[in-house]
């Protein structure tokens, strides 16, 4: 069975099956393993990515719901500018502890400023709180998002 | 690469005694290997790569130069978010005089120089690594620099007194130049100095200064790589299927259509379960819902909650160890002018790091290469031997970053399970366990019961308290040698108060439930502070003073106590207005030797208990990177929140109830508080640990925030008002 899908701006066609969730298809067989598998039940973020620009749990999406889209992950977020703003945010901040849940909520966090770019506290509660992170780097998240926008917290 | 490993094993023999402050041998030694030839893990901006390793004459255990002049520090603790990657290479760069962005960080194998002298095992944990590793690691690279200067005087033919070491370089009186690279190979044949003279701590250029983590690069765009994330050279995945009674084990399986699965190559038994290998995880996965299983559920099977809460009530009656007596508190009781009784209930925690349980094997017939995520390299090696059936000294590990650990990954049982099935299919394998595995088969947080009783004079100060606490044992499995005349000392943390009370008494009873335990982030520190913390604010009460003054008058010989106190009450705010519904409240801590006081902002609406603000008063004594010590307190205010307020693993028939994060849920961005930090600048003092006390204060002082607001004492985590 093959898929032809698009992962960070390259065409290919995979062979796995259908039903496949698409985060071992980036894993195990596209090889990209930023994206990280958390509870497989689309409850931690920690396998987020984007479909057609759209944040979405990969550990919930099966192979099929991707075929012929474009998917993006956290080894291309430093190709754009949300992006790297982001990015470099996060390092200014220092925020990840462990690291395992940030690509996730890096993934989160481009997405919702793409969407706001001026995001207030409530927006940053709600975009934000399906990413859980267990060294509890919430509110470094939160300056970090702040900073990549510009806005308070700067 | 033969002559750095024959160079630094010569090391090893040649300065045990100094690496390990001679304990070595004292502790908690297990299947140690001591000359395994292990790769190791090469880390720099773009992540770690376990299989590969920089080649580089080595003066000693620490430190790596190639001749291309890089310098690769070695970091013997494991990097599960606390920050060890960067603060202790701080320590060796600071005195080898080599500036950190320069610096490789390399893994350490399992090897006898990087036993960790406060456990007596390569471990990490107890919040030890900085102030374990502050001496040690400057000696080292104090040793090293000298070392490198010897070289270039003998080269020179010059007195070692006229060169100086400065930016990788030796520089001689005549203003000559040697790099290190061109150093390191004459370098690490000399004799180490013993004594080599340490930096005075005004000197320090790296330590004691907020350095950005050398980490965060690669833990930013993927590219770090965890456990999970390894992979070799025809590597296959296991997915395990464990009894869902825990000790439960396998008796016979029929893998039904399993093997005609797509991906599926074996069907393998192992001791905990049955593994299904495959070429991908999920396809092992899919093959493992196609097997039937026969189990062994074992005596397990008969654990409830209640049963185990009515038996460990039970237990909390009799006698128990007296660890600590002072006066006569029966007497005292007898003449107080009032009494309280109180008792407080903690519940089993699953750690729940956010990388699940795995691990690489790769058993052959006289080797096992182990990779993955460990707390305790020591152990498992030895245990991997026993189960693959080689010597210790032929099993390497090479440890990955760590998805979190919080005491779960001192435990090896995953370790164990892997080596079994790679050994079952001849080949390298990487398990890996699903959410549900990993809260269904932890080694869980010890419950506790505490009764407590005090007397207090006429004025409502106390004269006596009794402190009995009750519950199972982490150490008694782990290490049994440590627990004697029924004390185990990682369940008598902070069970003393700090209070100047004169008459005391605390007793602890051991009480296995017959469900399995662990160290879990502050270990006794959470169950023992929940009580202490919790009760000496009901005495306040009882005595109609506030909670603060209260201990500020029992702490008036307690000077760095009273200090991080008075601090938090300020920038808290103590005694001034909040918005309509919010209460403070406060609990005070020392563990592992950092004072603390903290400080809560909470409110209620229906039985919702919500925590606006957190403020903090820390005093560590010296800190190697303060910007580490603030993260790592900010971490225990939100893992310490999620047990106060959700944190609950129940058992029925044997079985865990909660299964991922729905149903055992934990603090997320919108319940995440506002914290407030102040560190007190003491740099004259030993390194305290930080990773951990603080999770064992945010419980009490919302609980003690609650009452203030309600006027209902919560007694029993996690905090329900209903």
């Amino acid at each position: 069975m093959s898929t032809s899908l698009r992962i960070n701006g390259k065409s290919l066609s995979v062979n796995a099956e259908a039903d496949t969730p698409l985060l071992w298809v980036i894993r195990d067989e596209v090889g990209l393993t930023g994206t990280k598998f958390g509870c497989g039940l689309a409850l931690c973020g920690a396998c987020t990515v984007h479909l057609d620009g759209r944040p979405v749990r990969s550990c919930q999406t099966p192979l099929s719901a991707a075929a012929g889209k474009d998917v993006s992950t956290i080894e291309s977020m430093s190709s754009t500018e949300v992006g790297r703003k982001v990015q470099a945010a996060w390092i200014k901040h220092d925020v990840p502890q462990c690291g395992y849940c940030q690509s996730g909520q890096i993934m989160s966090a481009v997405a919702l400023l793409k969407d706001k770019p001026q995001p207030t506290d409530t927006d940053i509660d709600d975009a934000m709180s399906g990413n859980i992170c267990r060294c509890g780097t919430y509110p470094r998240i939160r300056a970090a998002i702040h900073t990549a926008a510009g806005t308070k917290g700067a | 690469m033969n002559t750095v490993q024959d160079s630094s094993r010569r090391f090893f023999l040649k300065t045990t005694v100094v690496a390990t402050g001679g304990l070595l041998g004292s502790g908690l030694i297990v299947g140690c290997s001591t000359m395994a030839d292990s790769s190791t893990a090469v880390a720099g901006p773009r992540g770690l790569r376990p299989s590969v390793t920089a080649p580089g004459a080595m003066p000693n255990a620490w430190v790596k130069i190639s001749t291309d002049n890089t310098v690769s520090i070695i970091c013997a603790r494991s990097e599960m978010g606390q920050g060890v990657f960067t603060a202790l290479p701080m320590l060796v760069a600071e005195e080898l005089e080599v500036p950190i962005e320069l610096i490789r960080v390399e893994m350490a194998p399992a090897r006898e120089p990087y036993t960790n002298t406060m456990l007596g095992g390569q471990i990490t944990g107890g919040s030890t690594s900085v102030s374990e590793a502050y001496v040690p690691l400057r000696t080292a690279g104090a040793q090293a620099r000298m070392m490198l200067i010897a070289a270039a005087a003998q080269q020179w033919k010059v007195d070692p007194s006229t060169c100086r070491a400065e930016n990788v370089m030796v520089i001689g009186p005549a203003g000559q130049k040697a790099t290190y690279g061109e150093l390191a190979e004459a370098a690490s044949k000399l004799e180490p100095p013993k004594t080599p003279k340490l930096k005075d701590p005004s000197a320090f250029r790296i330590v004691g200064k907020s350095i950005a983590r050398l980490d965060t690069p690669s833990k930013v765009n993927g590219s770090a790589e965890f456990g999970i994330d390894v992979k070799l050279p025809g590597m296959l995945y296991a997915a395990l299927a464990q009894c869902p009674v825990i000790g439960g084990k396998p008796v016979s399986f029929d893998p039904g259509q399993a093997l005609t699965m797509p991906g599926v190559k074996q069907v393998v038994q192992i001791s905990d379960g049955v593994a299904v290998v495959a070429d991908t995880y999920w396809h092992a996965r899919k093959g493992l819902e196609q097997v039937q299983i026969k189990w062994n559920e074992g005596p397990g099977k008969l654990l409830s909650s209640q049963s185990i809460h009515a038996a460990l009530e039970a237990a909390s009656t009799k006698p128990g160890a007296t660890i600590k007596k002072l006066g006569d508190v029966d007497a005292a009781m007898k003449t107080a002018a009032r009494k309280i009784d109180a008792t407080y209930e903690l519940p089993f925690l699953s750690h729940a790091p956010m990388e699940p349980m795995n691990f690489t094997a790769d058993v052959r017939a006289d080797s096992v290469a182990l990779y993955g995520p460990t707390q305790f390299q020591q152990l498992a090696v030895g245990l991997a031997a026993a189960a693959a059936g080689v010597k210790p000294e032929q099993v390497s590990i090479s440890t990955t970053f760590l998805g979190g650990g919080f005491g779960r990954r001192i435990d090896v049982d995953f370790i164990v399970q892997a080596v079994e099935i790679s050994k079952a299919v001849r080949a390298p394998v990487k398990l890996l366990w699903s959410r549900e595995d990993d809260v269904k088969h932890d080694f869980y947080r010890p419950i506790a019961i505490h009764h407590m009783s005090a007397g207090l004079d006429a004025n409502g100060m106390p004269t006596a308290i009794r402190f009995q606490m009750t519950g199972p044992s982490v150490t008694a499995r782990l290490f049994a040698a440590f627990v004697k005349d029924g004390v185990d000392p990682f369940m008598t943390e902070a069970a003393a108060v700090p209070y100047n009370i004169p008459n005391q008494r605390v007793d602890v009873v051991i009480h296995d439930t017959g469900l399995r335990v662990g160290y879990w982030r502050s270990v006794s520190h959470a169950l023992n502070a929940f009580a202490n913390e919790s009760f000496i604010d009901e005495l306040a009460v009882a005595a109609k003073k506030d909670p603060v003054d209260y201990r500020r008058t029992l702490l008036a010989k307690q000077p760095r106590y009273l200090n991080v106190l008075n601090m938090a009450a300020k920038k808290s705010g103590w005694g001034s207005p909040l918005p309509d519904g919010h209460t403070r409240g406060v609990a005070v801590m020392e563990g592992y030797s950092t004072y603390l006081a903290l400080i809560t902002e909470v409110s209620t609406n229906g039985n919702d208990i919500r925590v606006h603000k957190v403020t903090i008063a820390g005093d560590l004594g010296a800190m190697v990177n303060p910007n580490i010590v603030r993260q790592q307190m900010e971490s225990s205010v939100i893992f310490g929140l999620s047990a106060a307020l959700f944190g609950e693993i129940t058992l029925k028939d044997g079985v865990v109830e909660q299964s991922n994060f729905h149903d055992y849920p934990v603090v997320r961005m919108n319940q995440s508080p506002e914290i407030d930090i102040t560190l007190v600048d003491n740099s004259s003092e030993k390194p305290g640990g930080i990773g951990e006390p603080v999770t064992a204060m945010i419980g009490p002082a919302i609980a003690n925030a609650v009452f203030a607001g309600t006027g209902k004492r919560l007694r029993k985590l996690p905090l329900r008002l209903a």
